[in-house]
């Protein structure tokens, strides 16, 4: 086993340059990126978890941060993100079972609707939480 | 599509790395898992904060609630490890700095699943219903 001097001499990933821009692939890349994003909204929920098991004091501090302005704007964008690697994922779980979904128009044309629904759908999980009763 | 693969290697369902078909099923098998709890978590969540800590608790010391919950953080936490291993192994070349983001995944995993679950399964056990 060598050093850390050592570098893998077989091929990583293609990289962004070598592609052609296209939906499939936006949706792609923002796939990964969400779910690098929601590895780290992981972190927050455990929090949350423990700051409820660890009694009244330590909740009133989470509660406090998360109701911070700041901390809103996360909370959308975690929605965001968990609405849309959601909503993709099953597009790829279509892929990948029954493979439906293949046809690069079809394709597209979901990714597309993917990102509006996303937004559409954080919106409405966003509004549900401030209004529910 | 003709296989090339000898009979015993078809049954193994392996590749010739020995390895990744698993990775890909179980992370498929923990997306349709995730494709049912996250909505539920989502919705639940909501309702369960609206009136603060004592809800807060009474919700997840509800069976159901407590056994989803853990399991939610299971499917995800395992999700979300086998994911960002493919991240470091598609982007990190450099072997030594790999094998660390590899490891340093590994480990963060585990502390997540051991503070979430024992955090869940202090309240379910503490309510004493």
């Amino acid at each position: 086993m060598a050093g850390s001097g050592w570098t893998d001499p077989r091929p990583l990933s293609p990289h962004l340059q070598v592609w052609r821009f296209h939906m499939t692939m936006l949706a792609s890349i923002i796939h990964r990126a969400t779910g690098v994003a929601m590895y780290f909204g992981a972190f927050l929920i455990t929090g949350w978890v423990v700051a409820l098991a660890s009694g009244p004091e330590a909740y009133a501090i989470a509660d406090y941060i998360i109701n911070h302005p700041l901390a809103q704007i996360v909370l959308f964008a975690w929605a965001v993100a968990v609405m849309f690697h959601l909503a993709n994922g099953i597009r790829y779980l279509f892929w990948d079972g029954p493979k439906i979904g293949f046809n690069p128009n079809t394709a597209s044309l979901i990714s597309i609707a993917n990102f509006g629904f996303s937004i559409v759908a954080a919106a409405a999980i966003y509004g549900y939480a401030v209004f529910a009763t | 599509m003709t296989r090339k693969s000898t009979p015993m290697g078809s049954v193994r369902g392996l590749g010739s790395a020995q390895a990744g078909t698993e990775h890909f099923i179980h992370q498929r098998v923990t997306a349709i898992a995730l494709a049912v709890l996250v909505p539920w978590f989502i919705f639940s969540i909501i309702h369960a904060t609206k009136a603060g800590y004592a809800s807060a608790l009474t919700w997840t010391a509800k069976p159901w609630n407590a056994i989803l919950l853990i399991l939610l953080f299971s499917a995800a936490l395992y999700h979300m490890r086998l994911g960002l291993q493919t991240v470091i192994e598609d982007y990190i070349g450099k072997s030594g700095t790999r094998q660390a983001l590899l490891i340093l995944n590994t480990f963060a995993v585990f502390a997540l699943m051991a503070a979430a679950v024992l955090s869940v399964l202090k309240i379910w056990i503490g309510a004493g219903a």
